[in-house]
Protein backbone atom coordinates (compact mmCIF):
# COMPACT_ATOMS: atom_id res chain seq x y z
CA UNK A 1 0.00 0.00 0.00
CA UNK A 2 1.24 3.44 -0.83
CA UNK A 3 2.64 5.25 2.18
CA UNK A 4 1.53 8.83 2.72
CA UNK A 5 4.33 10.76 4.38
CA UNK A 6 1.92 13.50 5.38
CA UNK A 7 -0.03 11.12 7.61
CA UNK A 8 3.15 9.84 9.25
CA UNK A 9 4.33 13.38 9.92
CA UNK A 10 0.99 14.45 11.40
CA UNK A 11 1.15 11.62 13.93
CA UNK A 12 4.86 12.18 14.58
CA UNK A 13 4.35 15.88 15.12
CA UNK A 14 1.63 15.27 17.69
CA UNK A 15 3.73 12.72 19.58
CA UNK A 16 6.72 15.05 19.64
CA UNK A 17 4.77 18.11 20.78
CA UNK A 18 2.97 16.04 23.40
CA UNK A 19 6.35 15.22 24.91
CA UNK A 20 7.43 18.86 24.78
CA UNK A 21 4.18 20.03 26.37
CA UNK A 22 4.10 17.54 29.17
CA UNK A 23 7.73 18.48 29.88
CA UNK A 24 9.00 14.98 29.23
CA UNK A 25 11.75 16.33 27.00
CA UNK A 26 12.66 18.97 29.54
CA UNK A 27 12.81 16.49 32.42
CA UNK A 28 14.88 13.90 30.54
CA UNK A 29 17.26 16.54 29.21
CA UNK A 30 17.74 17.84 32.74
CA UNK A 31 18.45 14.33 34.00
CA UNK A 32 21.04 13.80 31.28
CA UNK A 33 22.72 17.14 31.91
CA UNK A 34 22.82 16.61 35.64
CA UNK A 35 24.31 13.11 35.50
CA UNK A 36 26.70 13.95 32.70
CA UNK A 37 28.13 16.87 34.66
CA UNK A 38 28.42 14.82 37.81
CA UNK A 39 30.15 12.01 35.98
CA UNK A 40 32.43 14.24 33.98
CA UNK A 41 33.71 15.89 37.12
CA UNK A 42 33.54 13.09 39.67
CA UNK A 43 33.58 10.00 37.45
CA UNK A 44 37.28 9.44 37.98
CA UNK A 45 37.18 9.91 41.75
CA UNK A 46 37.54 6.15 42.21
CA UNK A 47 40.93 6.62 40.70
CA UNK A 48 41.55 9.40 43.16
CA UNK A 49 41.06 12.27 40.74
CA UNK A 50 38.39 14.95 40.75
CA UNK A 51 37.57 17.20 37.81
CA UNK A 52 37.70 16.54 34.13
CA UNK A 53 40.58 14.17 33.50
CA UNK A 54 40.59 12.69 30.03
CA UNK A 55 38.03 12.21 27.34
CA UNK A 56 38.54 8.47 27.43
CA UNK A 57 37.80 8.14 31.13
CA UNK A 58 34.89 10.52 30.79
CA UNK A 59 33.36 8.56 27.95
CA UNK A 60 33.94 5.31 29.79
CA UNK A 61 32.03 6.67 32.79
CA UNK A 62 29.31 8.11 30.59
CA UNK A 63 28.92 4.74 28.88
CA UNK A 64 28.18 3.15 32.26
CA UNK A 65 25.63 5.86 32.95
CA UNK A 66 23.99 5.74 29.55
CA UNK A 67 23.75 1.97 29.54
CA UNK A 68 21.43 2.09 32.56
CA UNK A 69 19.58 5.29 31.92
CA UNK A 70 18.92 5.41 28.19
CA UNK A 71 17.31 1.95 27.80
CA UNK A 72 15.07 2.66 30.78
CA UNK A 73 14.00 6.05 29.48
CA UNK A 74 13.41 4.68 25.97
CA UNK A 75 11.32 1.78 27.23
CA UNK A 76 9.21 4.07 29.40
CA UNK A 77 8.79 6.46 26.49
CA UNK A 78 7.32 3.93 24.09
CA UNK A 79 5.54 1.24 26.05
CA UNK A 80 2.08 2.78 25.78
CA UNK A 81 2.32 4.05 22.19
CA UNK A 82 -0.32 1.68 20.84
CA UNK A 83 -1.75 -0.03 23.90
CA UNK A 84 -2.43 3.40 25.41
CA UNK A 85 -4.54 4.42 22.43
CA UNK A 86 -6.28 1.08 22.49
CA UNK A 87 -7.07 1.31 26.19
CA UNK A 88 -8.23 4.90 25.91
CA UNK A 89 -10.54 3.95 23.05
CA UNK A 90 -8.99 6.35 20.57
CA UNK A 91 -7.35 3.66 18.43
CA UNK A 92 -10.59 2.86 16.59
CA UNK A 93 -11.14 6.53 15.92
CA UNK A 94 -7.64 6.86 14.46
CA UNK A 95 -7.88 3.73 12.33
CA UNK A 96 -11.24 4.79 10.91
CA UNK A 97 -9.42 7.81 9.47
CA UNK A 98 -7.65 7.58 6.12
CA UNK A 99 -4.43 6.35 7.72
CA UNK A 100 -2.91 2.89 7.48
CA UNK A 101 -1.63 0.93 10.44
CA UNK A 102 1.90 1.20 9.09
CA UNK A 103 1.65 4.99 8.88
CA UNK A 104 0.30 5.18 12.41
CA UNK A 105 3.08 2.98 13.76
CA UNK A 106 5.83 4.81 11.88
CA UNK A 107 4.40 8.16 12.92
CA UNK A 108 4.37 7.15 16.56
CA UNK A 109 7.91 5.80 16.36
CA UNK A 110 9.21 8.82 14.52
CA UNK A 111 7.62 11.30 16.93
CA UNK A 112 8.87 9.49 20.01
CA UNK A 113 12.31 9.10 18.42
CA UNK A 114 12.43 12.82 17.79
CA UNK A 115 11.67 13.51 21.46
CA UNK A 116 14.32 11.01 22.57
CA UNK A 117 16.99 12.18 20.14
CA UNK A 118 16.30 15.79 21.03
CA UNK A 119 16.76 15.04 24.75
CA UNK A 120 19.96 13.04 24.22
CA UNK A 121 21.51 15.68 21.99
CA UNK A 122 20.45 18.50 24.29
CA UNK A 123 21.54 16.63 27.43
CA UNK A 124 24.84 15.14 26.37
CA UNK A 125 25.44 17.88 23.84
CA UNK A 126 25.29 20.57 26.53
CA UNK A 127 28.18 18.90 28.29
CA UNK A 128 29.99 18.42 24.99
CA UNK A 129 29.78 22.15 24.31
CA UNK A 130 31.00 22.87 27.82
CA UNK A 131 33.96 20.52 27.38
CA UNK A 132 34.77 21.65 23.88
CA UNK A 133 37.21 24.37 24.95
CA UNK A 134 39.50 21.82 26.58
CA UNK A 135 39.20 19.12 23.91
CA UNK A 136 40.94 18.74 20.60
CA UNK A 137 39.12 17.79 17.45
CA UNK A 138 39.84 14.09 17.80
CA UNK A 139 38.46 13.97 21.31
CA UNK A 140 35.38 15.89 20.20
CA UNK A 141 34.85 13.39 17.41
CA UNK A 142 35.13 10.61 19.97
CA UNK A 143 32.53 12.33 22.12
CA UNK A 144 30.26 12.85 19.12
CA UNK A 145 30.47 9.20 18.21
CA UNK A 146 29.58 8.33 21.81
CA UNK A 147 26.47 10.54 21.56
CA UNK A 148 25.58 8.98 18.24
CA UNK A 149 25.86 5.44 19.60
CA UNK A 150 23.76 6.50 22.60
CA UNK A 151 21.09 7.67 20.17
CA UNK A 152 21.19 4.36 18.31
CA UNK A 153 20.90 2.38 21.53
CA UNK A 154 17.97 4.57 22.58
CA UNK A 155 16.25 4.03 19.25
CA UNK A 156 16.66 0.27 19.48
CA UNK A 157 15.11 0.13 22.95
CA UNK A 158 12.37 2.46 21.76
CA UNK A 159 11.69 0.04 18.93
CA UNK A 160 11.43 -2.79 21.47
CA UNK A 161 9.02 -0.79 23.59
CA UNK A 162 6.80 -0.06 20.59
CA UNK A 163 6.72 -3.80 19.91
CA UNK A 164 5.63 -4.34 23.52
CA UNK A 165 2.94 -1.70 23.13
CA UNK A 166 1.52 -3.60 20.15
CA UNK A 167 1.63 -7.01 21.82
CA UNK A 168 0.50 -6.17 25.36
CA UNK A 169 -3.14 -6.62 26.28
CA UNK A 170 -3.10 -3.61 28.58
CA UNK A 171 -0.87 -0.83 29.87
CA UNK A 172 -0.02 -2.60 33.12
CA UNK A 173 1.32 -5.62 31.26
CA UNK A 174 3.17 -3.33 28.87
CA UNK A 175 4.91 -1.40 31.64
CA UNK A 176 5.76 -4.61 33.52
CA UNK A 177 7.21 -6.19 30.39
CA UNK A 178 9.25 -3.07 29.69
CA UNK A 179 10.82 -3.11 33.14
CA UNK A 180 11.47 -6.84 32.81
CA UNK A 181 13.20 -6.28 29.46
CA UNK A 182 15.32 -3.58 31.01
CA UNK A 183 16.44 -5.96 33.76
CA UNK A 184 17.09 -8.66 31.21
CA UNK A 185 19.16 -6.64 28.76
CA UNK A 186 20.91 -4.29 31.15
CA UNK A 187 21.49 -6.39 34.26
CA UNK A 188 20.87 -10.08 33.79
CA UNK A 189 22.12 -10.87 30.29
CA UNK A 190 25.79 -10.08 30.94
CA UNK A 191 25.74 -11.71 34.35
CA UNK A 192 24.39 -14.96 32.95
CA UNK A 193 26.92 -14.98 30.11
CA UNK A 194 29.73 -14.19 32.50
CA UNK A 195 28.47 -16.86 34.90
CA UNK A 196 28.47 -19.51 32.20
CA UNK A 197 31.92 -18.48 31.11
CA UNK A 198 33.27 -18.71 34.65
CA UNK A 199 31.48 -21.93 35.67
CA UNK A 200 32.57 -23.79 32.53
CA UNK A 201 36.01 -22.20 32.77
CA UNK A 202 35.61 -20.98 29.22
CA UNK A 203 35.15 -24.53 27.93
CA UNK A 204 31.60 -24.03 26.78
CA UNK A 205 30.44 -21.66 24.12
CA UNK A 206 33.49 -19.45 24.22
CA UNK A 207 33.46 -19.00 20.46
CA UNK A 208 29.80 -18.19 20.50
CA UNK A 209 30.03 -15.42 23.07
CA UNK A 210 30.93 -12.55 20.80
CA UNK A 211 27.83 -13.32 18.76
CA UNK A 212 25.70 -13.63 21.86
CA UNK A 213 26.80 -10.14 22.81
CA UNK A 214 25.41 -8.88 19.52
CA UNK A 215 22.01 -10.14 20.63
CA UNK A 216 21.87 -7.38 23.21
CA UNK A 217 21.75 -3.76 22.03
CA UNK A 218 23.19 -2.59 25.35
CA UNK A 219 26.24 -4.79 24.80
CA UNK A 220 26.65 -3.56 21.24
CA UNK A 221 26.64 -0.05 22.62
CA UNK A 222 29.29 -0.92 25.18
CA UNK A 223 31.53 -2.60 22.63
CA UNK A 224 31.11 0.26 20.17
CA UNK A 225 32.42 2.68 22.73
CA UNK A 226 34.93 0.69 24.71
CA UNK A 227 36.92 -0.53 21.75
CA UNK A 228 37.84 2.95 20.78
CA UNK A 229 39.31 3.57 24.19
CA UNK A 230 42.56 1.79 24.83
CA UNK A 231 43.19 2.99 28.35
CA UNK A 232 39.95 1.75 29.75
CA UNK A 233 39.34 -1.45 27.85
CA UNK A 234 40.55 -3.62 30.66
CA UNK A 235 38.12 -2.03 33.10
CA UNK A 236 35.18 -3.58 31.33
CA UNK A 237 34.95 -7.25 32.02
CA UNK A 238 32.83 -8.91 29.42
CA UNK A 239 33.56 -6.57 26.56
CA UNK A 240 37.13 -7.77 26.68
CA UNK A 241 36.14 -11.26 25.54
CA UNK A 242 35.02 -9.66 22.35
CA UNK A 243 37.57 -10.43 19.63
CA UNK A 244 39.08 -7.46 17.90
CA UNK A 245 38.29 -9.03 14.54
CA UNK A 246 34.58 -8.67 15.19
CA UNK A 247 34.87 -5.19 16.62
CA UNK A 248 34.27 -3.72 13.23
CA UNK A 249 32.14 -0.60 13.61
CA UNK A 250 30.25 -1.45 10.43
CA UNK A 251 29.25 -4.83 11.78
CA UNK A 252 28.37 -3.40 15.17
CA UNK A 253 26.33 -0.60 13.68
CA UNK A 254 24.60 -3.03 11.35
CA UNK A 255 23.69 -5.14 14.39
CA UNK A 256 22.39 -2.03 16.13
CA UNK A 257 20.31 -1.04 13.11
CA UNK A 258 18.79 -4.47 12.94
CA UNK A 259 17.79 -3.95 16.58
CA UNK A 260 15.96 -0.82 15.47
CA UNK A 261 14.31 -2.24 12.38
CA UNK A 262 13.67 -5.79 13.62
CA UNK A 263 11.32 -5.10 16.56
CA UNK A 264 9.59 -2.35 14.60
CA UNK A 265 8.99 -4.70 11.68
CA UNK A 266 7.69 -7.35 14.03
CA UNK A 267 5.45 -4.75 15.66
CA UNK A 268 3.95 -3.87 12.29
CA UNK A 269 3.43 -7.50 11.40
CA UNK A 270 1.59 -8.09 14.68
CA UNK A 271 -0.33 -4.82 14.48
CA UNK A 272 -1.59 -5.64 11.03
CA UNK B 1 -34.18 5.39 -7.76
CA UNK B 2 -32.43 4.34 -4.57
CA UNK B 3 -28.76 3.61 -5.01
CA UNK B 4 -26.86 1.31 -2.69
CA UNK B 5 -23.97 2.97 -0.87
CA UNK B 6 -23.08 0.16 1.55
CA UNK B 7 -23.35 -3.52 0.66
CA UNK B 8 -22.78 -6.19 3.27
CA UNK B 9 -22.48 -9.54 1.55
CA UNK B 10 -22.59 -12.74 3.57
CA UNK B 11 -20.43 -11.29 6.32
CA UNK B 12 -19.53 -13.39 9.36
CA UNK B 13 -17.20 -12.76 12.24
CA UNK B 14 -16.13 -15.60 14.48
CA UNK B 15 -13.99 -15.47 17.58
CA UNK B 16 -13.17 -19.13 18.12
CA UNK B 17 -16.49 -20.73 18.96
CA UNK B 18 -18.32 -17.45 19.30
CA UNK B 19 -20.26 -16.23 16.27
CA UNK B 20 -20.32 -12.48 16.73
CA UNK B 21 -21.97 -11.94 13.34
CA UNK B 22 -23.58 -14.66 11.22
CA UNK B 23 -23.75 -14.44 7.43
CA UNK B 24 -25.15 -10.92 7.46
CA UNK B 25 -26.59 -9.47 4.25
CA UNK B 26 -27.55 -5.85 4.18
CA UNK B 27 -27.91 -2.99 1.73
CA UNK B 28 -27.92 0.61 2.91
CA UNK B 29 -29.07 3.26 0.45
CA UNK B 30 -27.66 6.68 -0.19
CA UNK B 31 -29.25 9.40 1.90
CA UNK B 32 -31.12 7.28 4.40
CA UNK B 33 -30.90 7.16 8.16
CA UNK B 34 -30.33 3.57 9.01
CA UNK B 35 -30.16 2.06 12.44
CA UNK B 36 -28.78 -1.15 13.87
CA UNK B 37 -30.65 -2.17 16.98
CA UNK B 38 -30.29 -5.09 19.34
CA UNK B 39 -29.26 -6.06 22.84
CA UNK B 40 -25.72 -5.71 24.07
CA UNK B 41 -23.70 -8.43 22.42
CA UNK B 42 -26.11 -8.75 19.49
CA UNK B 43 -23.28 -7.99 17.08
CA UNK B 44 -24.05 -4.34 16.30
CA UNK B 45 -20.64 -2.99 17.24
CA UNK B 46 -18.85 -5.84 15.49
CA UNK B 47 -20.78 -5.20 12.29
CA UNK B 48 -20.14 -1.47 12.69
CA UNK B 49 -16.43 -2.02 13.03
CA UNK B 50 -16.34 -4.37 10.06
CA UNK B 51 -18.12 -1.75 7.95
CA UNK B 52 -15.35 0.70 8.83
CA UNK B 53 -12.62 -1.79 8.03
CA UNK B 54 -11.48 -1.87 11.68
CA UNK B 55 -12.16 -5.60 11.90
CA UNK B 56 -11.60 -8.12 9.16
CA UNK B 57 -14.64 -10.35 8.50
CA UNK B 58 -14.06 -14.09 8.82
CA UNK B 59 -16.21 -14.57 5.71
CA UNK B 60 -17.89 -12.35 3.17
CA UNK B 61 -17.15 -8.81 2.08
CA UNK B 62 -18.36 -5.29 2.66
CA UNK B 63 -18.39 -2.68 -0.09
CA UNK B 64 -18.78 1.03 0.48
CA UNK B 65 -19.32 3.02 -2.70
CA UNK B 66 -18.29 -0.12 -4.52
CA UNK B 67 -14.91 -0.39 -2.76
CA UNK B 68 -14.01 -3.25 -0.45
CA UNK B 69 -13.47 -1.81 3.02
CA UNK B 70 -10.40 -3.98 3.50
CA UNK B 71 -8.96 -3.05 0.11
CA UNK B 72 -6.39 -0.47 -0.90
CA UNK B 73 -8.84 1.81 -2.64
CA UNK B 74 -10.82 2.29 0.58
CA UNK B 75 -8.55 5.08 1.82
CA UNK B 76 -10.10 7.55 -0.61
CA UNK B 77 -13.60 6.53 0.50
CA UNK B 78 -12.59 6.95 4.15
CA UNK B 79 -11.86 10.65 3.63
CA UNK B 80 -15.60 11.15 3.26
CA UNK B 81 -16.64 8.95 6.16
CA UNK B 82 -17.29 10.33 9.62
CA UNK B 83 -17.17 8.05 12.63
CA UNK B 84 -18.22 8.63 16.20
CA UNK B 85 -17.19 5.62 18.29
CA UNK B 86 -19.14 4.53 21.33
CA UNK B 87 -17.78 6.25 24.45
CA UNK B 88 -15.38 8.33 22.42
CA UNK B 89 -12.30 9.41 24.32
CA UNK B 90 -10.00 12.16 23.18
CA UNK B 91 -6.58 13.33 24.24
CA UNK B 92 -7.15 15.12 27.52
CA UNK B 93 -4.36 17.63 27.11
CA UNK B 94 -5.43 18.86 23.67
CA UNK B 95 -7.96 21.65 23.40
CA UNK B 96 -11.16 21.26 21.40
CA UNK B 97 -9.77 23.11 18.42
CA UNK B 98 -6.46 21.21 18.55
CA UNK B 99 -8.36 17.93 18.57
CA UNK B 100 -10.23 18.95 15.43
CA UNK B 101 -7.04 20.15 13.77
CA UNK B 102 -5.28 16.86 14.47
CA UNK B 103 -8.12 14.69 13.17
CA UNK B 104 -8.85 17.10 10.34
CA UNK B 105 -5.26 16.95 9.13
CA UNK B 106 -5.34 13.16 9.06
CA UNK B 107 -8.61 13.29 7.20
CA UNK B 108 -7.37 15.84 4.71
CA UNK B 109 -10.22 18.17 5.68
CA UNK B 110 -10.28 21.93 5.29
CA UNK B 111 -9.12 23.12 8.73
CA UNK B 112 -10.84 26.47 8.25
CA UNK B 113 -14.15 24.74 8.92
CA UNK B 114 -13.11 23.76 12.47
CA UNK B 115 -14.35 26.88 14.30
CA UNK B 116 -17.72 26.78 12.56
CA UNK B 117 -18.12 23.09 13.42
CA UNK B 118 -17.39 23.86 17.05
CA UNK B 119 -19.84 26.73 16.89
CA UNK B 120 -22.53 24.46 15.46
CA UNK B 121 -21.97 22.06 18.35
CA UNK B 122 -22.09 24.88 20.91
CA UNK B 123 -18.44 24.46 21.80
CA UNK B 124 -16.92 27.63 20.40
CA UNK B 125 -16.41 29.16 23.84
CA UNK B 126 -14.67 26.01 25.04
CA UNK B 127 -12.56 25.72 21.88
CA UNK B 128 -9.33 26.76 23.58
CA UNK B 129 -9.87 24.77 26.75
CA UNK B 130 -8.27 21.34 27.21
CA UNK B 131 -10.69 18.47 26.69
CA UNK B 132 -9.78 17.38 30.24
CA UNK B 133 -12.29 19.90 31.55
CA UNK B 134 -15.14 18.97 29.19
CA UNK B 135 -18.34 17.40 30.50
CA UNK B 136 -19.57 14.11 29.09
CA UNK B 137 -22.04 15.93 26.88
CA UNK B 138 -19.37 18.31 25.60
CA UNK B 139 -17.10 15.42 24.72
CA UNK B 140 -19.93 13.80 22.82
CA UNK B 141 -20.50 17.06 20.92
CA UNK B 142 -16.80 17.26 20.14
CA UNK B 143 -17.01 13.69 18.93
CA UNK B 144 -19.81 14.67 16.63
CA UNK B 145 -17.89 17.71 15.41
CA UNK B 146 -14.87 15.58 14.46
CA UNK B 147 -17.14 13.11 12.65
CA UNK B 148 -18.36 16.02 10.51
CA UNK B 149 -14.86 17.06 9.40
CA UNK B 150 -14.27 16.81 5.68
CA UNK B 151 -17.95 17.00 4.67
CA UNK B 152 -18.66 13.30 5.08
CA UNK B 153 -20.96 11.45 2.72
CA UNK B 154 -21.46 8.70 5.25
CA UNK B 155 -21.69 9.02 9.01
CA UNK B 156 -21.28 6.10 11.39
CA UNK B 157 -22.57 7.00 14.83
CA UNK B 158 -22.28 4.45 17.61
CA UNK B 159 -24.64 5.33 20.48
CA UNK B 160 -24.47 9.02 19.57
CA UNK B 161 -26.77 10.44 22.22
CA UNK B 162 -24.94 9.02 25.22
CA UNK B 163 -24.36 11.77 27.74
CA UNK B 164 -26.60 14.34 26.04
CA UNK B 165 -29.44 15.99 27.94
CA UNK B 166 -32.98 15.92 26.48
CA UNK B 167 -32.55 19.29 24.76
CA UNK B 168 -29.23 18.14 23.36
CA UNK B 169 -30.80 14.96 22.06
CA UNK B 170 -33.54 16.86 20.29
CA UNK B 171 -31.00 19.24 18.74
CA UNK B 172 -28.92 16.29 17.69
CA UNK B 173 -31.76 14.62 15.83
CA UNK B 174 -32.76 17.88 14.20
CA UNK B 175 -29.24 18.16 12.99
CA UNK B 176 -29.31 14.61 11.65
CA UNK B 177 -32.41 15.46 9.62
CA UNK B 178 -30.61 18.49 8.15
CA UNK B 179 -27.69 16.30 7.16
CA UNK B 180 -30.03 13.80 5.62
CA UNK B 181 -31.56 16.56 3.53
CA UNK B 182 -28.08 17.35 2.27
CA UNK B 183 -27.82 13.75 1.08
CA UNK B 184 -25.63 12.36 3.87
CA UNK B 185 -26.14 8.68 4.63
CA UNK B 186 -26.31 8.05 8.36
CA UNK B 187 -25.86 4.73 10.10
CA UNK B 188 -26.44 4.74 13.82
CA UNK B 189 -26.74 2.25 16.59
CA UNK B 190 -28.71 2.91 19.72
CA UNK B 191 -30.18 1.22 22.74
CA UNK B 192 -32.76 3.90 23.09
CA UNK B 193 -35.48 2.65 20.78
CA UNK B 194 -38.07 5.20 21.84
CA UNK B 195 -35.67 7.94 20.73
CA UNK B 196 -34.85 6.64 17.31
CA UNK B 197 -38.19 5.29 16.13
CA UNK B 198 -39.30 8.69 14.85
CA UNK B 199 -35.92 9.50 13.34
CA UNK B 200 -34.79 6.57 11.27
CA UNK B 201 -35.85 5.45 7.81
CA UNK B 202 -34.99 1.82 8.20
CA UNK B 203 -33.84 -0.54 10.89
CA UNK B 204 -31.90 -3.77 11.04
CA UNK B 205 -32.80 -5.78 14.08
CA UNK B 206 -29.97 -7.92 15.38
CA UNK B 207 -29.94 -10.76 17.85
CA UNK B 208 -27.03 -13.00 18.75
CA UNK B 209 -25.17 -12.20 15.56
CA UNK B 210 -28.16 -12.63 13.25
CA UNK B 211 -30.01 -9.93 11.39
CA UNK B 212 -33.60 -10.88 12.21
CA UNK B 213 -35.28 -8.36 9.96
CA UNK B 214 -34.73 -5.16 8.02
CA UNK B 215 -37.30 -2.51 7.23
CA UNK B 216 -38.99 0.73 8.24
CA UNK B 217 -40.83 0.90 11.54
CA UNK B 218 -44.10 0.72 9.55
CA UNK B 219 -42.83 -2.38 7.69
CA UNK B 220 -41.95 -4.04 10.95
CA UNK B 221 -45.37 -3.22 12.40
CA UNK B 222 -47.02 -4.80 9.41
CA UNK B 223 -44.78 -7.87 9.49
CA UNK B 224 -45.34 -8.55 13.15
CA UNK B 225 -48.94 -7.39 13.37
CA UNK B 226 -48.67 -6.67 17.05
CA UNK B 227 -51.88 -5.51 18.77
CA UNK B 228 -52.40 -1.79 19.13
CA UNK B 229 -54.17 0.01 21.93
CA UNK B 230 -56.92 2.59 21.68
CA UNK B 231 -57.55 4.66 24.77
CA UNK B 232 -61.05 6.17 24.86
CA UNK B 233 -62.46 8.78 27.24
CA UNK B 234 -66.22 8.86 27.54
CA UNK B 235 -69.16 10.13 29.45
CA UNK B 236 -70.00 7.32 31.96
CA UNK B 237 -73.60 7.45 30.73
CA UNK B 238 -72.48 6.43 27.23
CA UNK B 239 -70.89 3.22 28.49
CA UNK B 240 -73.82 0.92 27.68
CA UNK B 241 -74.44 2.46 24.27
CA UNK B 242 -70.81 1.95 23.42
CA UNK B 243 -70.74 -1.60 24.72
CA UNK B 244 -73.71 -2.30 22.46
CA UNK B 245 -72.11 -0.67 19.44
CA UNK B 246 -68.89 -2.65 19.82
CA UNK B 247 -70.52 -6.01 20.46
CA UNK B 248 -69.56 -7.15 16.96
CA UNK B 249 -65.82 -6.88 17.66
CA UNK B 250 -65.48 -10.20 19.40
CA UNK B 251 -61.74 -10.48 18.72
CA UNK B 252 -60.98 -7.22 20.45
CA UNK B 253 -60.28 -6.92 24.11
CA UNK B 254 -62.51 -4.29 25.70
CA UNK B 255 -61.68 -3.05 29.14
CA UNK B 256 -64.23 -0.59 30.51
CA UNK B 257 -63.33 1.63 33.42
CA UNK B 258 -65.02 4.58 35.09
CA UNK B 259 -65.29 7.05 32.18
CA UNK B 260 -62.74 5.23 30.09
CA UNK B 261 -62.29 2.33 27.73
CA UNK B 262 -59.12 0.57 26.65
CA UNK B 263 -59.38 -1.40 23.40
CA UNK B 264 -56.70 -3.84 22.32
CA UNK B 265 -57.09 -4.88 18.69
CA UNK B 266 -55.28 -5.77 15.49
CA UNK B 267 -54.32 -3.26 12.82
CA UNK B 268 -57.04 -4.61 10.53
CA UNK B 269 -59.76 -3.71 13.04
CA UNK B 270 -58.41 -0.25 13.68
CA UNK B 271 -60.34 1.72 11.07
CA UNK B 272 -63.80 0.12 11.58
CA UNK B 273 -63.40 0.60 15.32
CA UNK B 274 -62.39 4.22 14.98
CA UNK B 275 -65.38 4.93 12.74
CA UNK B 276 -67.76 3.68 15.43
CA UNK B 277 -65.92 5.39 18.27
CA UNK B 278 -65.84 8.71 16.46
CA UNK B 279 -69.57 8.68 15.78
CA UNK B 280 -70.78 7.45 19.16
CA UNK B 281 -72.21 10.18 21.31
CA UNK B 282 -70.48 10.62 24.65
CA UNK B 283 -66.99 9.71 23.43
CA UNK B 284 -64.85 12.69 24.35
CA UNK B 285 -61.33 11.66 23.33
CA UNK B 286 -59.54 8.93 21.39
CA UNK B 287 -55.83 8.12 21.61
CA UNK B 288 -54.16 5.48 19.51
CA UNK B 289 -51.01 3.78 20.73
CA UNK B 290 -49.29 1.99 17.90
CA UNK B 291 -46.84 -0.69 19.02
CA UNK B 292 -43.57 1.10 19.76
CA UNK B 293 -40.24 0.10 18.34
CA UNK B 294 -39.53 -1.42 21.70
CA UNK B 295 -42.67 -3.58 21.46
CA UNK B 296 -41.65 -4.63 17.96
CA UNK B 297 -38.15 -5.37 19.12
CA UNK B 298 -39.34 -7.48 22.02
CA UNK B 299 -41.89 -9.14 19.75
CA UNK B 300 -39.20 -10.12 17.28
CA UNK B 301 -36.75 -11.23 19.89
CA UNK B 302 -39.30 -13.46 21.62
CA UNK B 303 -40.51 -14.81 18.29
CA UNK B 304 -36.92 -15.58 17.38
CA UNK B 305 -36.54 -17.33 20.72
CA UNK B 306 -39.66 -19.41 20.07
CA UNK B 307 -38.56 -20.47 16.61
CA UNK B 308 -35.14 -21.33 17.99
CA UNK B 309 -36.74 -23.43 20.70
CA UNK B 310 -38.87 -25.19 18.07
CA UNK B 311 -35.88 -25.91 15.86
CA UNK B 312 -34.00 -27.19 18.90
CA UNK B 313 -36.87 -29.61 19.57
CA UNK B 314 -36.80 -30.84 15.99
Amino acid sequence: MAIETKQILTIAQKEFWDRIRNRWVLAVTAIFIFFTFVITYFGASQQGVVGFSSIELTIASLVSLAIYLVPLISLILGYDAIVGERERGSLDLLLALPITRLELLLGKYLGLSAALVFSIIAGFGAVGVFLSYQLDLGALAQYASFVLSTILMGLSFLSLSVLISVLAANKTIASGTSIALWFLFVLIYDLVLLGILVVTEGQWGGDLFPFLLLLNPADIFRILNIFGLDQVKTLYGLATVFPKSLANPWLLNAAMFSWIIGPLGLAYWKFK
Amino acid sequence: MKSAIIEVKGVSKRYGEIHAVNAADLVIYKGEIFSLIGHNGAGKSTLFKMMLGLLQPTNGEILIRGKNVNGRAFREVKRRIGYLPENVVFYDHLTGIETLHFIGKLKGADLKTCPSLLDKMGLLKAARRPVRGYSKGMRQRLGFAQALLGEPEILFLDEPTTGLDPAGIREFYQFLQELKEQGVTIILSSHNLAQIQEQVDRIALMKMGDILTVGSVADLRQQLDLPLHIQVRLDPRAKDTLRQALSGFTECELDFGEGSLMVTCTTKQKMPLLTILATTEGVTDIQIQEPSLEDLFLGYVSRGATSQAVSALN
